[in-house]
Order: C-alpha cells, then structure tokens, then sequence
C-alpha cells in the first residue's frame, strides 16, 4: 500500500481497502523503521494519529474533505506549524514551537491530510546537500536500494554503513521521506533548486511553482524574492493534486497572484507535434556528466521522434546567473538573518553584560559557519560603498537573466528541457570534500536562473546511472503556465518508467507493505 | 518575480509617517548678536532684526526637519493589529509585530490613503509608483533588525506649505513657503523603556504612543558660501523642544566656529533639562543603515482617473483623484474665504485656525446670531479666547457654549444691553455655565436703562453736580461733555447707551436752567 501513488492511495481508502489509521501507523512504522536516514527532526506522532482518526469518522460518515483526506504527508521544518517545534535545523530555533501555521500547512490540512513530521534540510535551508543541518546529514535511501546495492556488489546496509550518499537539498529530508515510502507527498522549498535538486538525486518529482502562484506566509524565509514552497511527490498527477491545494492568493502574502486559480488536474497527451521544446545551449558545462549529457540527448530525441519540435536556443546571461544568484542571496540573507537576536524567541546565549554582546554571541552560538558566512558576505554587498556595485548591478543582470527566458519564450517555445543536476548523487565523504560554498554553486548551476525568473520548473526522474542511481532533467515553463508545464512532464514521465527504488531487504518484515512493488523498464538504456 | 497588485484593507495599522522636510529654513543671524528667537520655530522670523555688528561676518543657519508623525488608524501599517492609546504594553502585537519568522508585512489600505492625502494637502506630487524598502540596524525595540521604509521612491515628493508669520511692532504679515521633499511611509518601531536602576530594558511592541517626534539637521555657514557641515538633533518630541534645540544648536555651531573649532558630521540629542544638545553614543549615532527594496512588498501602483484600468475594482485599486475630493477644505483657503466672507483681518484668520476647535466655536456662533460678524470675530477672538487663555483651558473644556454666546451677541445686537453689560454677563456665563443670558441680565439687572424719564433725571442730577464741567463745556471745549457722558454712564452702571446719553445732555445743556 505504502508504495503506491497519492492518487491510488487516496481511491483505496474512498473504497475503504484501507483506513487512514492503518495508513497512519505503518507509516509511522517505516518512519521509525528508517529512522537512520534522519529524514525527520520531529515527528509528530501524535497529532498525525488524532487526524488519521478524525479523518477515519469522515470518511465513515461519507464526508471525506478531497483527495488528501487520510493522506500521510510531511513538511520541511523551515514551515510554521502551530505547536510542533520548527528548527530550520538551526541550534537558532532549537525548541521554537510556533503559534501559527503556514498557510500552505494550513491548506493540506483543511483538506484532511495526516502532517507525518517536519523534514530535515541543511541549517535555514542554505545548502544542496541536506548535510550542513545541526541535526546531521540526511541519507539516500538510494544508498540502500536494491539497484545500488547490486552494482556495487553490497550488502544492502553494511556493517560500517560509511558510503551512503546525499540526498541533495536544501529539502533533502523531504526527498527522503518521500523515496523511502513514509509519506506520499511532502513540501519543499526551493530558492536556487532546494526542491530539484534532491528529487533528482532521490529520483522523484521536485516541482517549483511559479513566483507568486503559492502563498510563503509561514515559510521561514531564505531569499523572499526567490522562495517558493516545493512539491515532492513519486508521480507527476500526486504534485498537479497537491499544488491544486496550495495554489492561490493568500492576503498574508502580498506577493501571490490576484484572481481565481484554474484547476491543476493534468489531461494525458497523446500529441505532442504541437510543442516546442527548447535545448538551451549554455547548459552544456563541460563538467556536466557524460551519463547525464547522453540522457538530456536523448530525451530531446525522444520528444524529437515524437514529432514535437526541438531546437537549440540561447540563455546568454546564463553564465552571470551563479555569482548574481550570490550577491542576492546572501544580501537577502543578512537582512532576514536580522531577527535572530535572542530577544523575542529561539536562542539566546548566558552573556548579559551588555545588548550587544548578547546579541553577538547568541549569533555566534546559533548560526552555523555557512550562516554566518552568507550574513557576512551579505552585509558587505549592502554597505553603502558597495551597494551600486554589487547589489545594484546583480539586480540588473538578475532583469537580464528573466529577459533570456522571456525571449525564448516568446520565439515559441514551450518548454525548455535542461539537466538539474551536474550528476547522481555522490557519496557523503566526497560531498564534504568541498566547503559548502563551491559545492552549492556547481549543485545550484541548472537550477537557481529559474528562482530570478520566477519561473515553474520540475525534476523528472528519467533513468538510473551505470551504478543504479536516479538521473533527473528539468522542464522550465513560462510563469504562470504551471499546468501546461507539468502536462508535458507527464508524458514524459509515462514514456520513460522511470523503476520504482527497491528497498525490500532493507526493510525485510515491510516487504509486504511494499507488496506491489515492480520494476518497470527503462525505456531509456544507458549505452 | 513580485507581481504589481496593491495589497489592502486586510488588515490596517498603527504606523508612523515621515514627513521629510528638509533644507527648508534659513536664518541670517549676527556674529555675537543672535538673540534668542520667540517660542515657536515656524513662527521665527527669516532675518533677525539686528544688524551685524561693523566688521563682523554675517552667519546664515540651514535647517531641515525629519518629522514623524503617526496616522490616526484603526490597525497598523504592516499588521492587523489594533492601534489604542495607552493599551497595555505589548497587548496589541501580532506575530509580524513581534517578528515571528515567516510573517510578512501587509499594507494597511487607510495607511495608503492617509499618506496620498496628506501629500495633497502638501501640495506634492503624488507617486503613483512607490516602493518599500528595508533599514537595518540592531535595537531591542527594533525586533526583525530593520525598519520598512520609503527610502528610494516615497509616496510623494516636492511639495509646499504656505504660512504666514507677523513681525515688527505693526505685526507685519509676511508670507513663507517650507519646502517638502518627500511625504513616506514608515513603520514605527517599537518603545524602549530603560530601568537604570536594574539596568534593565523593557520593549513595548504596542508601538503606539507618541505622536510626533522631529529631528533637526542643522548647519550654519557664511552667506554666499559652501553650506556648513550638519548636525542631526533626534527625538523632539514637541514644537517648543524643536526651538530650543535649533537655537541652542546655530549658537553652539557659531561660537565653535568662531573659535576655531570645527563642526562634527554627528547625531545630537537634545537634553531637555539643560536646554542643550549634547553628542549622542556612538552606537545611536551615524551608521550604514545598509538599505535594500523589501521583497515581501510589491511596488505601491496608484492610479488616478486618467491611468485607472477600466473596470478595475474599487476595493483593490486608490484613485488619488477621488482622495482628492474627499480632501477638506484647507487652512489657508478657509482662512481666504473667512477674511472675504466675514471682512476679517488676515492675523484674526489666523488665530481662529490655530487655536484647535475655535473656527467651529465661532462658525456656530455666526449661524446662531444676528450680531455682526466682526463683533463676534471680536468677541471670540478678546473676550472668549482671553478667558481661555488665562485659565489655560482648550475650547472643548469652555464653560460658555456657542449658544450662550449667540444669545448674549443678540442682546447685545438689539439693544437690550450695553457693551459694558455684555462684558458682565459673560463674566456671569462662565461662573455659572448653563444659566441662560437673558435671566442673568434680569437677575443682575443688567437691562439697558429704556426708561427715558429716568435716564432725563439722573443727566440732570449729573449736570447739577458738577458745575464746573458744565462751564467748561459751555466756555467752548465740547469735548468736556464726554467727561459727563462717564459720569452718567457710571451712575447707570454702564447699563445706558453713550449715545443716547449724550443725546440727552446736549439738550438738557442747550436749555435754560429750569
């Protein structure tokens, strides 16, 4: 039951095959069960039982709230949720229990759904490994899978467990427990590819919405003229439904869009000779990977064989996007960082001799060094001096950027298909090689031109390495042309069966719970 | 990307408006010679009326104003939360006032409208594309570590206030024009109140007490010179501090000057027991606020009847042509059309507009009289206002209502009693509010004396009195009469007419000795 799609989910307890208890428990059981992925930092049991049950009476009296009634979901923890602590992974908000919740929270559980726990991520959301978080790194469940495990010739978990891999990030908790069954949806955020990116190394749908089309209001915020929450989910129909919920104006957030939101239910293509897809040229890096570069290839013929159009085209700011996306991040950064002074909530350090230095110690003591770096750099760019010279020209090659989009868009392209990621996903030990900074860079460098433009964009999973690991492409749309955007990412998905993660032996007595497990092909062999 | 739409009406706010006003003011004052000016800064005069002294160079001050005024509103600016005078502390913060992570600000619609209205007032030009953006620095009261702010591109900008001011002995009228450069919207920040004693800090986020606070830069320099370097004196909180602290701060800037010291770019807070400005700590003082375009707001769109998209929602879009219309008469035309309609002196229209709640006092004793308007202009602005004055009350705390003073005019007006028993029965008005006037004058019998008989006999008991005066009026000086008009009136206890009076001992003078 646990390995199927919210949507089979959601009819099977319509039909009553299963109850949200019963959902809610073996959840709960998995969760616990893999508890050394460290995809959750709370897990709030309780609460999730007490909607399982009162979600169970609705559906008895045939009133069930929608499609995400009993569903089992989870949420980053950088979202407000009233009485269940939110860390942002952050010794800063350790035993911060907000009195609110986010609006997009509020929306999945107006709707029924079982909030499962809050999701682990690097430390305010700042990374793209899911490691620099002070609740430690979170593990792939792909490290343990069946395909993985077979390449490399292991056992499915050894004994010393010292070569797991990241999940990406920042929402890497999320794409965790989403991979590894212990919920069928959970939120992101994603501000330079913090959705994405751990999709397509956990070999999931990582969807960005446009700027503006889903509410921030309770999202603690990294960059808010770049953040948006994300959608994960193991299919693509599972992210039209969720964001069918979280989509619209909210009047807690000036910056989402007036007017009513059109249903988000996908048709299936048959046709796609009427598209254009464009094949944006800067993206071919020379360290994107060879197995990578061979898939992007060949999705483009694919859509090509198809009969829809292909054709190069041109981003020619791209190249700036990376260093601009860093002068406005970490700006953004020093300003929202502003607030963690100890005074009102979160930490705050024993110094009292003077507010100054409680305030710099409690900083000190609450921020890791990747924080503390970003507020650094960021309040140099702000200073006066410097202020034309950085923050002011990023915001003009930022408008530049947005422009590249906007001019591919209007010669006729639909969407443009990209990489997401440089490659798989690397173990640990080689992740933390490199400081966060460069890795975030080279992580973020197909993802983070789209949060500029505001644009929606999406991780497909297409295929699996050479050594079992996913491989995910992105699709880019216009803003606001969210629906259109995932149409064409479903007939992609539905041609290119991207398998399902195996996870059986490593969760021997749950092999039942995975009972409908199977492998598809792959349609698209690596050579 | 931010999408353009105004956002209002969610939730409404207590904030605060800068009015920023600045190089507006200038004073040519004399070396050693400045003399301490009149109460008021705005009613100074622009040169002093002394001359430099022989050789001594001429010092001319430069004065800007920063004013923070707050917007009378039901909710704040950036929240839903109440605004109430004197609430407890901290009983009126929602989480975005208190910074929770994850909130964010909304713009209070009446804010908006407030804000282009008084730009309007102000004669500005009205912005109808303005932006918001953040100023940082750390404070206790200062809970998310900036200020949301108007900085690049306020609301309204350019505009001008007309006010007049009397000089010299014949209280001269002349006409002055400050300056304004930019009307914005600014959220308040929250209050601190320091405990010495435990050096201990208290913030209130409630962030609704005072009203107005100024800071003054000034300068002073040479005419026809470099403008000299400025000081900024924060935290006036009232119109008679503001004079003092500039005052004190071109003297202070001169004598420094003078002995060749030199003028610090610096922040100065005014020390309200000594009457001097003193150097604030460093950490009050100058910093790099480090200003950027708050995200979470899209630009401020307004539109006017011409830019106004067709079928655009009333409640979603402000028109500044329809704010302008609701804009109330201001003081400097209805002081135009009470010198036109009433006859009155300009310096009378002045007094009636700046004495909060006069105009009204005295437009409803027009509408309730048929006492001339310039004896009622005299009595409100003499008799009422000088009774108020000295026992220090506002016109809402009068004992004597518009009425009162209605029906005592009309006395007055048709004859019943003399000026000299209006004076009376006003007195009797405000020891005894409610009484009306007519029973006060039959009680104190303060009627005009109608008896003619009467009055005859009293100017003949008068003449027989004073024969002296009598010879001396008929020796040829009539002006000697007026001494007996005194005498009789007295006797009437001011309750005959002079006229009349005289009338009768003109005749009673002309005729034989009976």
């Amino acid at each position: 039951m646990l390995g199927r799609t919210l949507r089979e989910v959601s009819v099977a307890l319509k039909r009553g095959q299963v109850t949200p208890t019963e959902l809610c428990q073996k959840c709960l059981a998995l969760i616990q069960k893999t508890k050394f992925l460290n995809a959750y930092i709370t897990v709030s049991e309780e609460a999730a039982l007490k909607q399982a049950e009162a979600s169970e009476k609705r559906y008895k009296k045939g009133q069930s709230l929608g499609d995400l009634d009993g569903i089992p979901v989870a949420v980053k923890d950088n979202f407000s949720t009233t009485g269940i602590e939110t860390t942002c992974a952050s010794n800063m908000l350790k035993g911060y229990v907000p009195p609110y919740n986010a609006t997009v929270v509020q929306k999945l559980l107006d709707q029924g759904a079982l909030l499962m726990g809050k999701t682990n991520l690097d430390e305010f959301a700042m990374g793209s490994g899911s490691t620099d978080g002070v609740f430690g790194p979170v593990k792939n469940p792909w490290s343990y899978s069946k395909q993985y495990r077979e390449k490399r010739k292991q056992k499915p978990r050894d004994e010393n467990d010292s070569d797991w891999l990241i999940t990406g990030g920042s929402s890497g908790g999320s794409a965790a427990a989403v991979s590894a069954f212990t919920c069928f949806a959970a939120l992101g955020s994603d501000t330079g590819g913090s959705t994405r990116n751990p999709a397509a190394h956990c070999g999931l749908i990582g969807f960005k919405p446009s700027y503006g089309l889903v509410s921030r209001h309770g999202l603690i915020p990294l960059v808010n003229s770049m953040d948006v929450p994300g959608i994960l989910t193991r299919c693509v129909d599972d992210t039209a439904i969720v964001l069918g919920v979280l989509a619209g104006h909210d009047p807690k957030d000036s910056t989402t869009v007036q007017g009513p939101v059109n249903s988000f239910l996908l048709p299936s293509l048959t046709d796609v000779s009427k598209l254009c897809i464009g094949i944006p040229k800067e993206y071919l890096v020379p360290e994107l990977s060879p197995e990578v570069r061979s898939l992007w290839s060949k999705a483009a013929d694919l859509f090509d064989s198809e009969g829809a159009k292909v054709k190069e085209v041109s981003l020619p700011h791209t190249c700036y996007s990376i260093v601009c996306y860093h002068v406005l991040c970490t700006s953004e950064v020093a300003s929202n960082m502003a607030r963690f002074d100890g005074l009102e909530y979160g930490h705050r350090c024993d110094i009292d001799i003077s507010t100054e230095a409680m305030y710099a110690t409690t900083r000190r003591e609450g921020f890791n060094d990747v924080v503390r770096g970003r507020i650094l750099s960021g309040n140099f760019f702000l200073l006066k001096e410097n202020y034309e010279d950085y923050f002011i020209k990023a915001q003009k090659v930022r408008r530049l950027i947005a422009n590249d989009f906007v001019n591919v868009f209007n010669s006729g392209v639909d969407v443009l298909l990209t990489p997401t990621t440089l490659r798989e996903a690397v173990p640990y030990l080689e992740f933390i090689q490199e400081d966060n900074r460069t890795r975030s860079a080279q992580d973020d460098i197909f993802t983070q031109a789209v949060n500029m433009a505001g644009l929606p964009a999406v991780n497909i999973p297409v295929a699996l390495s050479r050594q079992g690991l996913p491989i995910g492409l992105q699709f880019i749309g216009p803003a606001f042309c969210d629906q259109q955007l995932l149409t064409v990412a479903k007939w992609f998905e539905q041609q290119v069966q991207f398998p399902v993660i195996q996870l059986e032996e490593l969760m021997d007595d749950c092999s039942s719970v995975l009972a409908n497990e199977k492998l598809a092909s792959v349609s698209l062999k690596q050579q | 990307m931010a999408v353009p739409t105004l956002r209002c009406g969610f939730s409404g706010s207590r904030w605060t408006f800068a009015l920023v006003d600045r190089g507006c003011r200038h004073r040519t004052v004399a070396t050693f010679n400045w003399i301490r000016g009149q109460s008021s800064v705005a009613q100074q005069p622009l040169h002093t009326a002394q001359k430099p002294r022989k050789g001594a160079q001429e010092w001319a001050a430069v004065v800007g104003l920063e004013i923070h005024a707050q917007i009378s509103s039901n909710s704040k600016l950036f929240s839903g939360a109440e605004v109430r005078f004197a609430a407890p502390p901290n009983s009126l913060v929602s989480f975005f006032d208190a910074s929770l992570p994850g909130t964010l600000p909304v713009l209070n619609r009446r804010c908006v409208e407030a804000a282009v209205m008084t730009g309007l007032a102000l004669n500005c030009h009205i912005n109808q594309k303005s932006l918001f953006d953040r100023k940082h620095y750390f404070y206790a009261d200062l809970p998310a570590g900036y200020q949301i702010t108007q900085q690049r591109l306020p609301i309204a900008v350019n505009g001008n206030l007309a006010y007049s001011i009397c000089v010299g002995k014949q209280q001269r009228e002349i006409t002055k024009t400050v300056r304004v450069k930019q009307i914005q919207l600014e959220q308040d920040s929250g209050k601190s109140l320091h405990d010495d004693l435990r050096s201990q800090t208290l913030v209130d986020l409630n962030r609704a007490e005072g009203q107005l606070r100024v800071d003054a830069n000034v300068s002073v320099h040479h005419p026809g010179e470099p403008l000299g370097v400025r000081t900024e004196v924060k935290n006036l909180n009232s119109i008679r501090f503001l004079a003092k602290a500039i005052d004190y701060e071109i003297q202070r800037q001169i004598s420094e000057l003078e002995n060749g010291g030199e003028i610090l770019n610096e922040t100065r807070s005014f020390d309200y027991k000594l009457g001097c400005t003193v150097p604030m700590r460093d950490k009050e003082g100058k910093q790099d606020y480090r200003f950027m375009p708050e995200p979470n707001l899209p630009p401020l769109l307004l539109y006017d009847s011409t830019s106004l998209p067709a079928g655009a929602d009333p409640q979603q879009v402000i028109d500044i042509d329809r704010i302008r219309e609701t804009l109330p008469e201001l003081p400097s035309e209805t002081r135009a059309r009470l010198v036109q309609q009433y006859g009155m002196l300009p310096e009378h229209s002045f007094t009636l507009l700046n004495e909060v709640g006069l105009l009204e006092f005295f437009q409803n004793v027009i509408k309730e009289t048929r006492a001339e308007p310039k004896k009622v202009v005299s009595w409100v602005l003499n008799t009422f206002l000088g009774y108020l004055k000295q026992q220090n009350l506002a016109v809402s705390e009068s004992p004597v209502p518009p009425s009162a003073l209605a029906e005592l005019l009309d006395l007055l007006h048709t004859r019943a009693i003399s000026s000299a028993a209006a004076k009376q029965v006003f007195e009797e008005l405000w020891k005894s509010p409610g009484k009306p006037p007519a029973q006060i004058v039959s009680e104190k019998q303060l009627g005009l004396l109608q008896d003619r008989e009467a009055l005859e006999e009293l100017c003949r008991a008068t003449l027989d009195g004073h024969p002296q005066v009598v010879r001396d009026v008929k020796g040829g000086n009539p002006r000697a009469i007026n001494k007996l008009i005194g005498l009789v009136r007295k006797a009437t206890q001011g309750r005959a007419e002079p006229a009349l009076i005289k009338q009768i001992l003109e005749k009673q003078l002309s005729s034989p000795a009976p």
